[in-house]
């Protein structure tokens, strides 16, 4: 950054400043090495980085020698803002599209704007949206759940009823199958945010669907299928195998603390763990008990996996290990030489994480990051590694690995396999160039 | 949970959650809540079509019926042969009589593959019917009758040379149809994706040092692109640890696609927000007139802002066409106002 307004600010802080009391008396009884590594860090900015006081600002930082407005006037009162939204200073941070990827914007997609994001909580208004023939706000006293096909009694259930019944609340991700799938056959979008967008991870609360296929009394000797069927325009269909739909598919109402968004299937969505989010039908109207897949156009024409010889996997449903890194990522530029944390997120469909390890050499030699609490199953995992950016170009990667011992594939792995004409399911490991400048771009390695 | 239902469960490998779950639910098999689904509620309801054809329909419909409905209500969006690139991919085409003998569409092979239509990737038909029957016109679905979507199905087979003009489809001749699809055997379930437990195809190793990587960057975003996707630098925080890259002024947001500025702060954000741009881009038509057609047609014309803005709210057709705009009720006076106005100025 070049404007002084801009650099005014960065005066030289003691490193006792940049840690908590309580992070000090760790380091100084030598509990956690990291938090060595990142006070003796935060010194070497001190040291190296930091700007002196400008000219005629000898006295000090004029942002706390003249007391700004918000130390000397009244506030706002309490529910002026009765539903809170973020500060206006946070406009950047939007749900956006990838211009040129779809013709219509009702069968479509929008990005979570990752490179901004802090843990693993997306918030609701930043969720990633994909729909395939718009999103409807449902009235929920008119929406009705019904379950049949091989099932005792089949059953119509209300909002009422369903919010009567025993809840369970998860932290889960939801990735779409086709998330990096502009990328197979070369870099096409440059930040995390067109990228790996279509990700996010809430809290969702809802009834577990075994309790419910138990209510109806379902079949569950010659039934070995459900198909979920929503309520919009498009009334998604997609198959689950009923051993999923046993383990710990959620029929949910709740996002987050409070109801699911419109755009995220109000009132009611099926979540189904560690499987793409397609399968997580919106505005979820039936679930029908069946012996055999339903072969529904998102999981025999679309959602399927090309291969070199011209053969389509259907039904793919799990999301594979894969992680990236936010920050450094594509589209920033790091503002001068020093400290800087790798953070980046990381998940499998298939469990927890167990490991990340980060390279800043493009894949030669690896470091292993902390993953950051808590580490849940089929949930984004938050990473961070420390790192000194010397100012020479820099091949950023993360690399994860799974509780089934599966380690993340690169780019050509994958493509050994799968060719380059696939659109779904590309879980390889990313690389951001870091430029001399500190501009930081995507690049993909041979 | 009656202990023959516990039996099963356990017979079918139920998670021990799941047990523990139904085992603690006071649902203990048949609940007060919810209540038996009448027959009428699942007729209406239970739509699909499976590949065994379960779940069919009676009715039939002839090439020649389907015609008609496709130029009514298809063609707008998908072409007069099935082939438009305008709102969706195209349906038909790419496919040979060969492929068709062979069940598999050869030119999916290789790392070469044109533009992938439905039919040389579709392998069970019913899936065609049945997507129809419940989606399709995508601004009006669940509209057409069996019949329509029996003749519509049979049209768009024609139109890929599966049928010949004069077939007629309804429940029989649809497996016939089957044996003739391109890309029947084209499928497999043979992945580790389906099951938590499947297996994986690639067999990455976690090396930590001295790894024999290959680094040599093999792709990156070519200069002229820098800016595709806005200026960066407003797409990240103006503070932290870094900044967003500052990638030259963008060019103004292509009518149908992204708004680079946060929604609410435009009429052209208002429009995308009520979902008028699904069917409106700024010039060229899409199912509905590009608005800079409808400023032009009404340029120095009396009275036309009311008129304008009362249609918007009542939608109707004949105007532009005989497909109709829906009526967009879930704009207020002013707010249709607001955007007649907008659109009657050049949509700027
Ligand atoms: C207003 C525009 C519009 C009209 C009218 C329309 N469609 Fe579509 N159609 C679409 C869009 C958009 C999609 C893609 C939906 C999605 O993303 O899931 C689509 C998808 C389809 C598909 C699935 C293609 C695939 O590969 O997934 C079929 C088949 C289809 N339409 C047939 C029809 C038929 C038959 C009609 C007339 C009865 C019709 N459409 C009318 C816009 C339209
Ligand atoms: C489902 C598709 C669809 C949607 C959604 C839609 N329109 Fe239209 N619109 C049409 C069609 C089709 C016509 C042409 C109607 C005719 O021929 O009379 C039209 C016509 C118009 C016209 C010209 C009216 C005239 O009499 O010349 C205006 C203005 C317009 N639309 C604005 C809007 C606005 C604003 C929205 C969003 C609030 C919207 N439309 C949403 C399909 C749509």
């Amino acid at each position: 950054m070049t404007g002084s307004s801009k650099q005014r600010g960065r005066i030289s802080r003691a490193p006792e400043n940049f840690l908590s009391q309580e992070q000090i008396a760790a380091v100084s009884s030598g509990r956690r090495d990291f938090l060595r590594q990142a006070m003796i860090a935060a010194a070497a900015v001190s040291a190296g980085a930091a700007l002196p006081l400008r000219a005629g600002e000898a006295a000090g930082d004029p942002e706390i020698l003249d007391l700004p407005p918000w130390s000397k006037t009244l506030g706002k009162p309490v529910a002026s803002n009765p539903y809170g939204s973020p500060s206006k200073y946070e406009k950047n941070l939007i749900r956006r599209e990838s211009p040129g990827l779809t013709r219509v914007g009702a069968a479509s997609v929008s990005f979570a704007p990752l490179q901004g994001l802090f843990g693993i909580i997306t918030p609701s208004g930043l969720h990633f949206e994909r729909h395939h023939q718009g999103w409807q706000d449902v009235d929920p006293a008119r929406h009705r759940f019904m379950i049949n096909g091989l099932v005792r009694t089949p059953k119509v259930y209300t909002m009422d009823d369903l919010m009567r019944l025993p809840s369970v609340s998860r932290i889960h991700f939801i990735e779409c199958g086709a998330n990096s799938g502009m990328e197979w056959g070369n870099v096409a979008v440059p930040t995390v945010q067109y990228t790996h967008g279509m990700l996010s991870c809430s809290e969702f609360t809802g009834v577990p669907l075994s309790a419910l296929l138990e209510d109806c009394g379902a079949d569950l000797k010659a039934g070995k299928y459900i198909l979920a069927e929503g309520a919009d325009g498009s009334s998604m269909t997609r198959t689950i195998a009923m051993e999923r739909a046993l383990d710990d598919v959620i029929v949910a109402y709740g996002q987050n603390g409070e109801m699911l968004r419109p755009e995220n299937g109000y009132p009611l969505r099926l979540v189904v763990p560690g499987v793409q989010g397609v399968s997580w039908v919106k505005w979820l109207r039936r679930i029908e008990v069946g012996d055999q897949p339903y072969g529904t156009k998102d999981e025999t024409l679309h959602y399927v996996d090309l291969l070199p010889d011209g053969a389509q996997r259907q039904y793919t449903s799990i999301q594979e290990c894969k992680s990236v890194i936010t920050t450094p990522s594509g589209g920033q530029t790091l503002i001068g030489q020093g400290y800087y944390t790798i953070t980046g997120l990381a998940w499998s469909g298939r469990g927890r994480i167990r490991r990340v390890d980060v390279s800043t050499d493009g894949g030669r030699n690896w470091r292993t990051a902390r993953l950051e609490t808590p580490v849940l199953s089929k949930a984004l995992t938050r990473f961070n590694l420390d790192w000194q950016w010397d100012g020479s170009p820099a091949l950023l990667q993360s690399r994860a690995i799974d509780e089934t011992g599966y380690v993340q594939p690169t780019m050509p792995q994958l493509r050994e396999v799968r060719g380059t004409k696939s659109i779904y399911h590309n879980n390889a490991i990313q690389t951001w160039a870091v430029a001399p400048s500190g501009e930081v771009s995507n690049v993909q390695l041979g | 949970m009656s202990s023959w239902d516990r039996a099963t469960a356990i017979k079918l490998g139920l998670s021990a959650l799941a047990l523990a779950t139904i085992a603690a639910s006071p649902l203990a098999g048949a609940s007060n809540l919810g209540r038996p689904a009448t027959p009428a509620e699942i007729a209406a309801w239970d739509i699909d079509v499976r590949p065994d054809f379960a779940g069919l329909p009676a009715g039939s419909g002839s090439v020649e019926q389907g015609m008609e409905v496709w130029e009514s209500k298809c063609e707008s969006c998908h072409g007069t042969f099935g082939e438009s690139n305008e709102v969706f991919t195209p349906l038909a085409g790419g496919t040979t009589r060969a492929d068709q003998d062979s069940g598999r569409v050869k030119s999916l092979v290789g790392p070469n593959v044109p533009q992938r239509t439905t039919l040389m990737k579709l392998s069970t038909v019913s899936t065609l019917f049945d997507y129809i029957r419940r989606a399709m016109p995508w601004n009006a679905p669940k509209s057409l009758s069996d019949d329509e979507v029996y003749a519509v199905t049979a049209y768009v087979l024609y139109l890929n040379d599966v049928v010949s003009d004069d077939f007629v489809l309804d429940q029989d001749s649809i497996r016939e149809v089957q044996n003739r699809l391109p890309n029947r055997n084209g499928m497999t379930r043979d992945h580790g994706l389906w099951e938590v437990a499947g297996k994986a195809d690639t067999h990455n190793t976690a090396c930590m040092k001295n790894c024999a990587a290959d680094v040599e960057i093999s792709s990156s975003l070519p200069e002229y692109a820098r800016d595709s996707h806005g200026n960066l630098a407003d797409q990240n925080r103006s503070f932290g640890p870094v900044r967003g890259t500052t990638t030259a002024a963008s060019a103004a947001p292509a009518a149908t696609t992204a708004p680079t500025q946060p929604a609410g702060t435009s009429r052209l954000a208002m429009a995308e927000e009520y979902g008028c741009t699904g069917c409106h881009a700024m010039d060229d038509t899409i199912v509905g007139p590009g608005f800079r057609q409808v400023a032009q047609r009404y340029a120095d014309k009396a009275g036309s802002l009311d008129q304008v803005a009362a249609k918007i709210r009542a939608g109707g057709s004949g105007a532009w066409g005989s497909m109709p705009m829906p009526a967009q009720e879930q704009l207020n006076e002013e707010q249709a106002r607001e955007l007649a106005e907008w659109i009657l100025s050049g949509a700027n």
